[in-house]
Formats: structure tokens, sequence, C-alpha cells
């Protein structure tokens, strides 16, 4: 084979990829668009409104990251559960039980902020782990589906969060799901001036990031769990201590998470409260499919999934539009992405 | 306790189990052919949401209840191409689409939150309902109760006594081997993942227009995954699967006693209650120290194994029919 139809497969193989991306996503905007007229909505202001909503300011587009770091935190741990063939939809728990635990930190110890801010998300790490480690357990030791497991530990967990936010935590004299009282300022998250999103939060997720993907492209361990991933079986018969790694990958997909539901909390709320993981932990997982599960484009997919989240929390408000469009969208992105992956395999 | 307040009990446990009797039947057939349809919870929310939009609409309870089995029978067709022919991974797209009826359903759902709305009319059965105790709980009920009872039966009757539903335990169990004796695969998985949808949006109407009254953000409450637990807690048996159901459904009025005894427990929490026992549910199912605890002697491990049964042989793997 000569080096130039190696260039020009390559390039048809290029062109195809992005057609095969750009199809489905010009398809679910062509259906969104098609839901909005149905209810009679205007789909030009519907979007500009959108449009607005994510990056009409910078106050915005710092929500917009605010909704970014928690994506990449927790799609940085599914790259590690996926990979162990594990599907970890417990991790939306996980980041509340990190809130948790960090809210519990920032709660109890008075200290400088360069001490507490660290314990904080220790905290929230052990928590996330901790979470994690319960759904993992209950898989390799009670034979219960992670799907399962988890799913169930997600509505526990928020029901412990709202447990403690109405009961032991709730804000003197009133009871209210509000939230807890705001944590002292030394718990609060350095911010760029006049925003809630700060530089520390995104550095951090951006190292997690590129830390995972090279564990898991040149190390031993990165390769022993793909084996798991492909056949729990054989693997064990390599001599990989399989339950081990597997719950070895949920502690660190929950360490991730819990490191998420942590910076929700002292990042940007500046308290707990009873909706602290907004979703994200589920939406992460779309964030990871849609990504064809390659790491690096990441921060782009999560950066589009966080946009449109936040572009859409002004339709009801400004169109009478439910937010739940955001939603639809993105839902819909990845549905027909998948098939489509399905489709052109199959009739390849 | 006086017997009137146990009947009503009963016969309250039996109206409100019919939904996730719906669904878990559903989702029975669908699994026994070897097709998990995991996007039950989104199936239930939208089916119930369009159940209720056009009885809302149109008056029409026949047409709301076709309509809602349309919507489970379209999502389930979605789960079939792209498990059966596409050949993709059926917890992917099911999660998908779990996701994104859920927000469909919100979305078109907003004009119809906390309207009042019509609701399937009691109908006791002249001259049965006269029987004592049982006459009460049974047949004091409506045609959708009437309806789950008998699905059970039926579904039971097809599975394990008629020519085609030992068809549909060999192409959930041993496909190849089905096939080899002249079974479409593939055609009857496709039929039985669209009847177990459809039977699964019949049960997200019956929520909304029996049950729970109307249309709210998330109106159903993840009753979607406690069905899809139910399932595997049943042991893949419809008889099994809806006993399930009614033990949940009892352990639910329980909990709404205790929640009154409780006054000062927040009532969210005790709606996370039934997570905890779905997961319970399922560790004492499969958990191995119970399988050593009865395999002590050849009578007990047997009925162990026929109370915890074992999932289809073939379920979630795909077929090349050649």
């Amino acid at each position: 084979m000569t080096e130039d139809t190696i260039t020009s497969r390559n390039r048809a193989n290029i062109v195809g990829d992005f057609l095969w991306t750009i199809g489905p996503i010009l398809l679910a905007l062509l259906l969104t668009t098609l839901a909005l007229i149905a209810i009679g909505a205007d789909p030009a202001k519907a979007y500009a409104t959108m449009w607005n909503g994510a990056f009409g300011s910078a106050e915005k587009l710092s929500s917009v990251m605010d909704a970014w770091v928690p994506l990449v935190f927790c799609s940085v741990g599914l790259f590690i559960t996926f990979t162990a063939g594990l599907w970890n939809i417990g991790i939306e728990g996980q980041m509340v039980m990190g809130a948790i635990f960090a809210t519990w930190v920032a709660r109890t110890f008075d200290l400088p902020a360069e001490i507490l801010l660290p314990l904080i998300f220790v905290g929230g790490a052990l928590g996330g782990a901790l979470w994690a480690l319960f759904a993992g357990a209950l898989k390799v030791y009670g034979r219960v589906h992670e799907i399962f497991g988890g799913l169930g530990l997600n509505f526990v967990a928020m029901g412990v969060a709202l447990y403690l936010i109405i009961g032991p935590w709730k804000r003197a004299g009133i009871a209210s799901t509000s939230g807890t009282e705001p944590f002292r300022p030394a718990a609060w998250l350095p911010n760029f001036p006049g925003m809630s999103v700060g530089p520390i939060e995104i550095i951090l997720a951006i190292i997690a990031l590129i830390l995972v993907y090279l564990a898991l492209r040149g190390t031993l361990w990165g390769l022993q769990l793909k084996a798991i991933g492909k056949n729990i079986r054989s693997a064990f018969w390599l001599g990989i201590p399989t339950s081990r790694y597997m719950l070895g990958a949920f502690a660190l997909c929950g360490t991730f998470a819990g490191l998420a539901g942590a910076e929700q909390a002292v990042g940007v709320w500046a308290r707990l409260i009873p909706s602290i993981s907004g979703g994200y932990g589920y939406l992460s997982i779309l964030v990871v499919l849609l990504s064809g599960f390659r790491a690096p484009l990441v921060p782009l997919v999560a950066f589009f999934f966080a946009a449109v989240t936040k572009g859409s929390i002004a339709l009801p408000l400004d169109l009478q539009i439910d937010s739940a469009l955001g939603g639809v969208l993105q839902g819909m992105i990845v549905l027909l992405f998948v098939l489509s992956q399905g489709v052109r395999s199959k009739f390849r | 306790m006086d017997t009137t307040f146990i009947i009503l009990t009963f016969a309250s446990v039996l109206a409100e189990s019919a939904p996730l009797v719906f669904a878990v039947i559903g989702e029975t057939l669908s699994e026994k052919s070897g097709v998990t349809n995991l996007s039950l919870d989104g199936t239930i929310l939208l089916s119930a949401m369009v159940g209720f939009a056009v009885a809302f609409t149109t008056d029409n309870l026949y047409l709301a209840f076709f309509a809602a089995m349309i919507v489970g029978a379209l999502v389930a067709s979605i789960v079939a191409f792209s498990s059966i022919i596409l050949k993709l991974d059926q917890i992917a797209v099911g999660f998908i689409l779990t996701l994104l009826c859920g927000d469909l359903s919100t979305f078109f759902g907003n004009p119809y939150v906390r309207k009042p709305g019509p609701a399937v009319p009691h109908l006791a059965i002249p001259g049965l309902v006269e029987i004592p105790v049982l006459g009460k709980i049974f047949f004091d009920q409506n045609v959708v109760v009437y309806l789950s009872v008998l699905l059970i039966f039926a579904a039971w009757w097809w599975m394990y006594k008629t020519q085609p539903g030992l068809k549909l335990q060999g192409i959930g169990e041993r496909p190849a081997a089905a096939f080899a004796r002249g079974a479409n695969v593939n055609a009857q998985r496709f039929l039985y993942t669209l009847i177990g949808g459809a039977l699964v949006g019949f049960g997200g109407a019956t929520y909304s227009l029996f049950v729970k009254l109307g249309w709210s953000y998330h109106h159903t409450f993840g009753i979607g995954w406690i069905a899809l637990a139910i399932v595997i807690f049943g042991g893949w048996h419809p008889i099994r699967g809806a006993i399930g159901a009614y033990i949940f459904g009892g352990l639910q009025s329980v909990s709404s006693f205790a929640q009154s005894a409780f006054a000062n427990v927040p009532t969210q929490v005790f709606q996370t209650a039934p997570f905890a026992l779905m997961i319970l549910a399922l560790l004492f199912v499969s958990n191995e120290a119970l399988d050593r605890f009865f395999s002590g002697s050849p009578w007990s491990r047997r009925v162990w194994q026929s109370l915890r049964g074992t999932p289809p042989g073939a379920l979630g793997t795909t077929f090349e029919q050649e």
C-alpha cells in the first residue's frame, strides 16, 4: 500500500467520522425544533434565549463552567468504571455523599482556608469513594447488579442529604429545603472576581482528566482493568484479582464524583442544598457516551452539555417553555449518535 | 383493628399495585425473550403523561390508554431495533431512553401539571361483590384492576401452557436451539419487546388515570426502576413477579402508616425507603450465603431455587440468524 492511499483512506475516515457525528446532532436539532413547533413555541427565539442564557455575559459563561467542572470530574471517574465494564449509575449519589462529607468538614473545623479547603476536598473524595464502595460491595459480594445497587443508593443519598438539611443541619430557627446555613468564608472556594467559578477547580478537573487518561492508556493497571472490562473470566484466569480491581474502580470513580460534589458545595453554593448533585452525575454518563469513550473529547462535550443545561434555565422565565428542553436536546443527540454508530458499523 | 379495615387495606394494595403489575408482566415478557428494556422508568413517565394528556383533551379513556400503549411500544421498538438489529449495548440505549423520556414527559407535560382530569370509573361486579370478604377485595374495583389480575394469569398460561409460550422460553434460554427448531428468534424477540413495552405503557396510564391522578413533575417517582428490580426478584416468573409487586404495595401502605407515626421525619425521607427496600430484596434473592444455607439438603435447595429463579440464559445477548 502506498503512502497516498493510506492518507486518502485516513482522510475518508476523518470525513466519515465527522459526518457520522454531525449528522445525528443535526437530526437531533431538527427533532427538538419540531418539538418546539409542536408546543407552539418559536424555535428561533428559544435557541436565541438558550444561547444568551449560556454565553450572554461573563457571569453566564461562568455559570456554564460551574456545570462543566462536575461534568468533567464525573466523566473522568466514569472512564475508570467503564474501562472495567461497570455501569456506575450510582455516580449521582456518590456526588451527593461527597457534598455531605465536605459539608461536615466545613461545618466542623474552624481552620484557615489553606488547610480547610484541602481538608474539605479530602472529605468529599472520601464520602464519594465510600458510597461507591458500597455499590461495589453489593455487586462483588452480594451479586446485586451495579445499576440497581447504584440507583437505589442514589435515592438513599438524596434522602440522607434532605434529612440533614431539614433535621440536624437546619438553619437556626427555620427548617427549610433551601439548604443549610452558608459555610464560614474560609470554606469558600476562591472565584474569579465577580464570578461563581475560580481557577482551582478548573485546573484540578483538567489535571484529573490527564492523569486518568494516561493511567488507563499507559500503565499495567489500566491494561488489566481493560482486560476485566473485555472479559472478566479470562482476566481472572490470567491472575488479575478481579474483585479487588472492580472495587478499586468503584472507589476511584466515587473519589472523583465526591470531589465534584464537594466542589459544588464549597465552590458554587457555599452550603449544602437538596439537589446539590444537579443531575450532573447522570448527565456525565451521556457525556462519556457522546465522546465515544475518547477522553480528550470530554472537555469539549462537557462544555457543550453544560452550555445547553445552563442555557435552558432561561427558557421558562423568558418564554414559558419548560427547561427540560435542554435535556430533550441532550438525550436526542446521544441517542441518535449511539444509534448512528450502530448503523454505521452494521452497514460498513 | 377490625376486619373492615383489613379488607380495605388489602383492596387498596391490590388497586395501587396495578401499574406495577402491568409493568412487571410487560418487562418479564420482554426479558423472557432475551431483551432487557432498561428504559422502563422513562417509558412509564412518558406514557403516564401522554395517557393523562389525551384523557384531558379528549375525555376519552379508551383513547388515552391506547395512546399510552403506543408510546410504550414505540420506546420499546427503539430498544428492540438497537439491540436486535444494530446489536448495540442494551444498557446504554435503555439508560439514554430513560433520561430522554423523562425529559420529554416534563417538556410536553408542562401544560397539564396539576390539572384536574378524568379518572377510571369505579365498577363493582354485581353479584360477585356480595361474596363475603373476597368480594370487597377483588370485585369492588375498576376495570383496570380486574385487567391487571387477569393479565397475571394470562401471562402465566401463555408462557407455561401454550406452544408459542414454550417457544418464547426457548428463544430466551437457548436461541440457537430454538432457531434450529424453526423459530424466527429475532422476529419473536421484536414482537415480545413491543408487547412488553405496550403493557408498560398501559401501566403508566394506569398510574396517572387511577392510582395517582393527574400529572406533575416526575409524577411516577422511580417506579420503573422498582418494576425492573421486581422482575429479578420474581425470578422472571409472572405470578412470582406479581406477588413481588403486591408485597411492595403492601409495604408501601405500611410505610404510610409509619409516616403518620413519625411525624417529625420529613416525607421526602420516606420516599426513599422503597429504594433501600429494592436493594435489600435483590440482595436477598441473589446472595451466595443464602445459597449455601439452603443447599444443605436436596429438599431445601429445590425449594430455594424454585423461589428465586434464574435469569433467561440468553438475556441481554444478541443472536445472528443465518
